[in-house]
């Protein structure tokens, strides 16, 4: 089941396209990685589903139900660029934002008063945000995109700004409330919080969606089926079985081979080999490309086959 | 509670819990009467304290003659024009007038010597005394004689009188509705440049602190900025009524405090009028002008002009609050509004100087007539008109188009606030402006 499918989505602005028939499926409760070089089209794409914006063709379904304003208190939206009323006090602020997602009075102070608790910070409740440390600042921040207990939080950025003690915080609330039944959407530039936290990516780059999936299953189809091989001696013998890709020298008698297997063989038939030859294996790795590799792989290739715009 | 109505709510209650505002809304109205209350007595003491200066004559005409009063006492002098300047000089005198031998029909060279410039009203004084004298010496030489002289002269004062077409009559005065539309255009134009301008601050401050795109995610861009306009326009609304209240109050304990009850003049003045004393006339003159003017300033219909300024200061305030929160929506921050407000305030201050030069003087004119039709300038210069009569088909039309005029400029501001808000770092023009009016989104 999916909480959001985007179907042939476009969106231009004065001539240029921001989004071209972009399609997506967001299961549910996942963590959903939303990725792409700046100005692919990821934030218009977050601004429509927030409504801020509407696409010009396509169509957004919520829980299979076309989008609409009762869709607001559904989703919470944690934007790159945020910001708070500066001289209002954090309980009236949350308070305001609260109701304002479709919570009455009463539940909204329940659960302001809950999760200020939760990140130790009940005596900020009468404290103005101009009074706070920035660190405390994107604390309240976080606690207004998801205070309302949205099915759907999309986040954009959600590190920025934070200390690593307050990033792991937040990650740590990030993987709890997946746990608890949200999805998240989370649109980052840092790789190694999508490699860590991810069950599922999409890439956009220049408007147009070029890959989404698993991200395990993604990495896998990546894999080129190469393998590192430390070893002392120095004499590989390629045959039938594997190329030698690459080969380098890490000194004190030791050496580093990038191994590529041909079509066909295992990994197995590959090691069978290697123990034949005049090599003492030190270590036997396959090589698995990262989230970064994938990106960067494609985004430039996407660069060289278009290099008009 | 409504979207909207949480945002009005929100607007409301950041701005009226602030010290700033509880400050001016009860300062001002203590302030004002302090001053002008201030600056009678002053006026008052000081024309008591006046000493009795000494004017000296020269006339070498020997047909002018003085009588001293309460400000100036004659001296005159007999000797030649430099002796009498010497005099002067060594003197503590204010002034020496000098009379050459002079035509009566052309008369000359009569001059003024002073130490400092004299202020306008004492030159003045001296003119129409010289001049009065003249005239009185012209119609001697005519053959009128002193007894018919003295009966020609009379002391008038113009009362007015409003005849409405059901033939009611009232009392009236040009220098009330003076004042009144003073006061009225003045309000208006200030509460909406005011507030106004409010609403543009904080829809920068909305982008600035880039809170807007949390906001517009929650509520539409359009329901933000209609609340932000009503919730300034209740701040003000709030503090006007403030004002009124607690002037009302003081002013009615000023009055019982000199016993000024407008009623008991009028009795006064009825009982009075049978007499016919000749020194206390000039007294009841006095007394009956100023319960004339108390008379009027109670007949006043409060209600009708309050009515007629509640709506066209919302109205004015809707018309421009929504361009400021256009202009508001589409810069980064509040140095780079200027170029924006500039064609904004222009239309208002053209109203309100125009009032000063059209409409008061001439509140029927054609230029009056135009001020207070367009919308840009109706606010201020038909509430001046207002407080000397307007006819009622001229009121409705200036209002009938007020309000198409705010619903065009909140249809408008609308457009370019919703694009507005969520560009940053672009460099806006008027074409952009004009770009995002059409753009659909």
């Amino acid at each position: 089941m999916h909480i959001l499918t985007a179907k042939n989505l476009n969106k231009t602005f004065h001539q240029n396209v921001a989004l071209h028939n972009i399609d997506l499926e967001i299961p549910k409760q996942s963590i959903f990685g939303l990725l792409g070089p700046n100005g692919a089209g990821k934030s218009t794409f977050i601004r429509i589903v927030n409504q801020i914006i509407n696409a010009d063709s396509g169509q957004i379904q919520v829980n299979g139900e076309n989008l609409a304003a009762k869709h607001i208190g559904t989703i919470g939206y944690l934007p790159e660029e945020r910001g708070l009323y500066k001289k209002m006090k954090v309980g009236d602020q949350l308070l305001y934002l609260a109701q304002l997602k479709g919570l009455s009075k009463k539940e909204a102070v329940q659960k302001i008063k809950a999760w200020l608790e939760r990140f130790e910070a009940s005596d900020w409740l009468n404290k103005k945000i101009e009074d706070l440390s920035k660190g405390m600042q994107q604390k309240v921040q976080f606690i207004s995109t998801v205070m309302h207990e949205p099915e759907l939080i999309i986040l954009d950025e959600p590190f920025s700004g934070f200390d690593p003690i307050n990033a792991n915080l937040i990650k740590d609330e990030i993987l709890r409330l997946r746990e608890k039944g949200s999805t998240i959407i989370f649109s980052t530039h840092r790789m190694e919080s999508v490699e860590e936290m991810c069950d599922y990516i999409a890439l956009i780059n220049k408007s147009e969606k070029i890959l989404d999936g698993e991200k395990s299953k993604i990495k896998n189809d990546f894999k080129s089926n190469q393998y590192t091989l430390v070893h002392r001696g120095n004499g590989i013998i390629t045959n039938d079985t594997f190329n030698l890709e690459n080969k380098s020298d890490l000194g004190e008698g030791l050496h580093q081979s990038t191994l590529k297997l041909l079509s066909g063989a295992s990994s197995n038939q590959l090691l069978q080999e290697l123990i034949n030859q005049k090599v003492d294996i030190v270590s036997f790795q396959e090589e698995i490309p990262s989230i970064n590799d994938i990106f960067i792989q494609l985004v430039q290739g996407d660069k060289q086959n278009k290099p008009t715009s | 509670m409504s979207k909207i109505g949480l945002v009005i709510k929100r607007e409301f209650d950041s701005r009226v819990k602030k010290k700033s505002f509880l400050l001016a809304t009860i300062l001002v109205p203590l302030l004002f009467p302090a001053i002008i209350g201030g600056m009678i007595y002053f006026a008052i003491e000081e024309s008591k304290n006046a000493e009795q200066q000494k004017v000296y004559v020269l006339d070498e005409a020997g047909s002018f003659n003085f009588e001293n009063d309460k400000k100036y006492a004659f001296e005159e002098l007999n000797i030649n024009l430099e002796e009498a300047k010497t005099i002067f000089t060594e003197s503590e005198a204010y002034a020496l007038l000098y009379f050459p031998k002079l035509e009566l029909s052309d008369p000359q060279g009569i001059t003024m010597y002073a130490k400092k410039n004299p202020s306008l009203q004492a030159s003045s004084y001296f003119e129409n005394q010289i001049e009065s004298q003249i005239r009185d010496q012209k119609l001697k030489a005519s053959g009128i004689n002193e007894a018919e002289l003295e009966s020609l002269k009379t002391n008038i004062s113009l009362s007015t009188i409003n005849v409405s077409d059901s033939g009611e009559e009232k009392a009236s005065s040009a220098g009330v509705a003076y004042g009144i539309a003073y006061a009225f255009s003045f309000l208006v134009y200030m509460f909406v440049l005011i507030y106004g301008s409010q609403i543009m601050q904080g829809v920068i401050e909305e982008k600035s602190s880039k809170i807007v795109e949390i906001i517009v995610s929650s509520v539409k861009p359009f329901q933000l900025m209609i609340g932000k306009v009503v919730g300034v326009a209740s701040v003000g609304l709030l503090q006007f009524v403030i004002w009124v209240v607690l002037i009302f109050v003081l002013s009615s304990a000023v009055f019982s405090m000199f016993d000024l009850n407008p009623a008991d003049m009028q009795s006064a003045q009825q009982s009075m009028s049978g007499m016919n004393g000749n020194s206390e006339t000039q007294a009841m003159m006095e007394n009956s002008k100023v319960g004339e003017i108390l008379n009027i300033v109670y007949d006043i219909p409060y209600a009708y002009y309050i009515s007629v300024f509640a709506f066209f200061f919302i109205s004015g305030y809707l018309l421009y609050g929504a361009l400021f929160a256009a202009v508001g929506s589409a810069v980064d921050n509040i140095s780079d509004a200027q170029q924006f407000t500039m064609p904004i305030t222009m239309p208002m201050i053209i109203g309100f100087l125009g009032t000063f030069m059209f409409v008061m003087p001439e509140p029927d004119g054609n230029v009056s007539f135009w001020l207070s039709i367009i919308p840009f300038t109706a606010p201020v210069a038909m509430m001046a008109r207002v407080a000397f009569g307007v006819p009622a088909w001229e009121l409705a039309l200036s209002m009938g188009l007020m309000v198409v005029g705010f619903l065009f400029t909140i249809w408008m501001a609308g457009r370019i606030y919703r694009i507005g808000i969520l560009m940053h770092g672009t460099k806006v023009n008027y074409k952009t402006l004009l770009k995002w009016v059409k753009t659909n989104s």
